[in-house]
């Protein structure tokens, strides 16, 4: 279906810029020079993609971004899983981000896990004009009754508690130690703080530095026996299972994971990790931040890595080893070794029906560059690409190491923008969210869902990538596409039409 | 006659309540029926009239029943001297939660309930300055029409009464709330009853009446009653009196404000000799490094 097979990149990148002029032209003037600032086609060789980013989204466009409670509850927080979260205000910010973001854990929930379970103040009139401080702490004593098994309390402040100036520092501190010092974690991550999800990841990283770390005295004896091959994994969250098929590669190659942050993790994961030896950091965006204060503070590197796809994964497992010992450098050609038939295999099957086909990605933390390696081991080309909260040094990655020369990149998309880019570009496959996926079926394009990978996953890892290239072939050949011609239009055209 | 809203403003201490209270115990002998609406936290609007802190305010109440769908107007209204009806929004102990909110909460309540109806004169008492939003709920749309703000001769009484008639400028176009005009409460300060006229002038309003400093107000605030109620016979009960007749004669009369900048404050209190105008290059200097 893609129209752009044929063309040279010179071609392509003047008609990506044709495309983001014609968008642009539909703005008022103001928005039109704020937006051109966030679209741009990328030239090989930038250090940057050249499209400015973490600014405020402009009023009366449909950004696709979140918010600092988002961040902090539903991406940092939320997934330690013997720990109870209190979304405290209104109930809907709760409601909304009941269940999780598929973070699968191991445990008995409502037991000795909670991640699925929501956990409200649920605030009425009275709690807004008295003050939520009386009703949080009584919470914190049913938690207790109910919960005896939980580890942890966090506060997840809404909107609200910002604007009336709730003191739930206090009430987090006097609870704590009415219960022997239990772990009682303030954030201050109201929705209304910042540009996007991103400073609540900020908020989130500083209060586990604060309120976790700080408070573990200096003499405290390890959590652990200390080995040379101590790693956490940071920046996983484990959703459909990510960070189990990441584990698994690790400790195959002879390390020993000893937390994972914070898909499936724990509060006693979170304290153990100042002992470990390395930090290997999957998403950038939402845990620099803690793996840069832990590199400060108590001497521990950290390194990125990426395990979409088999390339990625060598080139990581390499890039991973290089910190440790020849035992592990060993182990890790070993692992690699092992995987290569079963990648073969994969790319034998799912390559041929997949080869050459584009897609267009719009994600968030790290996956809008990530995921490309993967989408290469198949064939796939990635034409465009870009993310709700990205900073520049995302970007900067993204364009020293990612994307190809004329890529379209587009920040903090606007619903119109994405939606006039895909009809121009004609992708054989678009990759967003659950916002954006029936828009885009609706024009008859294949779609998966790049943050929850549409129910499925995981997509980590070697077993992952299995999974990936059977749920992309699925999508992109599935013999739906095919009926989407009304059958009484006798000459169908090879185009898509947004919706509008 | 329609209703009338209006609503008392002015700096914490300058004596609102006090002077509020007085010349609607006034307007109440005159034959008005009147309900009084504290929109203070402290819920001392309506003390004098009552001859007790009201002990139910309305989101007192509304906290204790679950929320303030679950009270009746019955529940939150009292009778005081000469039948004024009073009703206290109440709020949060200093410090906590939002008392500005608790003021919306309540001015809707009574409006949603039938407050006003078969009244004369709806008086909207608020605390201090126009901290915020909820603040200025009486001053919104549909709300108090005149405002009449307290002041005295000292500097800060008039730039609170300056920043108030900013918050009413505000609504003005939006809504149709007017200055009534300023009541100079006296402190004794130089050239007081000049400066209060100065101001009004500046703001485009007048001054509606200058209350003199009597001791008899506070021995009648002792015995928590107004001067109307505790010596009726006294001159101080005739000033107030008179300002109720002047507020009642003043319907349909007010301005919107012309709020005037830091500087021209500053400026008209050296006309008037208040403030000794200050080289420049004093600024900031203590007196010490003056003596220099």
């Amino acid at each position: 279906m893609s129209l752009a097979q044929s063309q040279s990149v010179a071609e392509i990148k003047a008609r990506n810029k044709e495309i983001i002029d014609e968008v642009l032209k539909v703005y008022p003037e103001k928005t039109a020079k704020r937006r051109a600032k966030h679209l741009n086609v990328h030239e090989a060789g930038k250090s940057d993609c050249g499209v400015k980013s973490n600014i405020k989204s402009i009023p009366g466009v449909m950004t696709i971004r979140g918010c600092a409670y988002a961040g902090s509850k539903g991406v940092v927080w939320g997934p330690i899983k013997d720990m109870i979260h209190i979304s405290h205000g209104p109930v809907g910010c709760g409601q909304y981000s009941w269940a999780a973001r598929r973070n699968y854990y191991i445990g008995t929930t409502g037991i000795d896990t909670f991640v699925t379970m929501q956990f409200t103040s649920d605030f009425q009139e009275k709690d807004i004009v008295f003050g939520g401080d009386k009703k949080l702490a009584k919470i914190m004593d049913e938690i207790q009754e109910l919960f005896p098994l939980n580890n942890g309390i966090t506060v997840q402040s809404e909107c609200p508690i910002g604007l009336i100036g709730d003191d739930i520092e206090a009430v987090s501190k006097a609870k704590s130690k009415e219960y022997d010092g239990k772990t009682i974690v303030p954030v201050r991550c109201e929705g209304f703080r910042g540009v996007s999800q991103s400073l609540g990841h900020h908020i989130a990283n500083d209060a586990i530095r604060d309120w976790i770390f700080d408070k573990i005295p200096a003499d405290a004896a390890p959590r652990f026996e200390p080995s040379p091959y101590d790693v956490a994994i940071i920046g996983d969250y484990n959703i459909g299972g990510d960070a189990w098929s990441s584990r698994i590669l690790l400790e195959e190659m002879g390390l020993r994971v000893v937390a994972q942050w914070s898909g499936d993790g724990s509060l006693a994961e979170l304290e153990a990790t100042p002992k470990a030896k390395l930090n290997v950091l999957h998403c950038y965006r939402s845990m620099n931040y803690i793996s840069r204060h832990m590199e400060e503070k108590y001497g521990i590197p950290w390194c990125e890595y990426n395990f979409f796809g088999p390339s990625k994964i060598a080139e990581s497992l390499r890039k991973i080893a290089s910190y440790f010992d020849d035992k592990i450098k060993e182990g890790a050609e070993r692992v690699i070794a092992k995987y290569q038939p079963l990648m073969d295999a994969v790319i034998a099957k799912y390559r041929p029906r997949l080869e050459g086909k584009t897609v267009m990605l719009y994600v968030g933390g790290l996956r809008p560059r990530h995921v490309i390696g993967a989408y290469e081991d198949l064939g796939m080309e990635v034409v465009g690409t870009g993310y709700e909260f990205a900073h520049n040094d995302d970007y900067q990655r993204t364009a020293q190491h990612y994307v190809k020369d004329g890529t379209i990149i587009y920040d903090d998309v606007t619903g119109y923008e994405f939606e006039k880019f895909v009809e121009k570009i004609q992708p054989d496959l678009v990759g967003s969210g659950i916002k954006e996926k029936y828009v885009f079926q609706k024009m008859g394009v294949p779609f998966r869902q790049m943050h929850s990978w549409d129910y499925s996953g995981p997509y980590h890892g070697y077993d992952g990538f299995a999974i990936f290239a059977r749920d992309m072939d699925m999508a992109i050949n599935s013999p739906v596409w095919k009926m989407t011609q009304a059958p009484w239009k006798a000459a169908p055209k090879p185009t898509l039409l947004a919706a509008e | 006659m329609s209703l009338r809203q209006i609503a008392f403003y002015g700096k914490g201490g300058i004596g609102k309540s006090t002077t509020s209270q007085n010349t609607l115990a006034a307007l109440a002998q005159m034959g008005h029926r009147i309900l009084i609406v504290g929109c203070d936290p402290k819920a001392d609007s309506t003390r004098l009239i009552l001859h007790a802190k009201a002990q139910d305010t309305i989101l007192s109440l509304a906290a204790n029943a679950g929320s303030v769908e679950d009270l009746e107007i019955e529940d939150v209204m009292k009778v005081g001297f000469q039948d004024i009806r009073c009703v206290e929004s109440g709020g949060p102990e200093p410090g906590v939660g939002c008392a500005g909110r608790g003021v919306i909460t309540s001015i809707n309540f009574l409006e949603e309930n039938g407050a006003y109806e078969d009244i004369d004169y709806v008086s909207y008492d608020v605390l201090g300055d126009v901290v915020c939003g909820g603040f200025a709920m009486p001053i919104r749309e549909n709300k108090a029409q005149e405002i009449y703000i307290v002041m005295s001769g000292e500097m800060m009484a008039m730039y609170a009464a300056n920043n108030i008639s900013k918050g009413i400028l505000k609504y003005a176009n939006s809504g149709g709330v007017r200055l009534g005009g300023l009541v100079c409460n006296e402190r004794q300060t130089d050239k007081e009853l000049e400066l209060a006229e100065a101001l009004a002038a500046k703001l485009g309003t007048k001054l509606i009446y200058f209350v003199p400093r009597d001791n008899i107000v506070q021995h009648a605030e002792l015995r928590r009653m107004t001067v109307i109620e505790y010596a009726p016979e006294s001159q101080q009960a005739q000033h107030y009196r008179n300002l109720a007749e002047r507020v009642h004669n003043n319907g349909g009369k007010g301005i919107i404000p012309t709020p005037i900048t830091m500087d021209e404050l500053e400026d008209m209190l050296m006309e008037h000799g208040i403030m000794k105008s200050v080289d420049e290059s004093e600024v900031g200097k203590t007196a010490a490094e003056l003596a220099v």
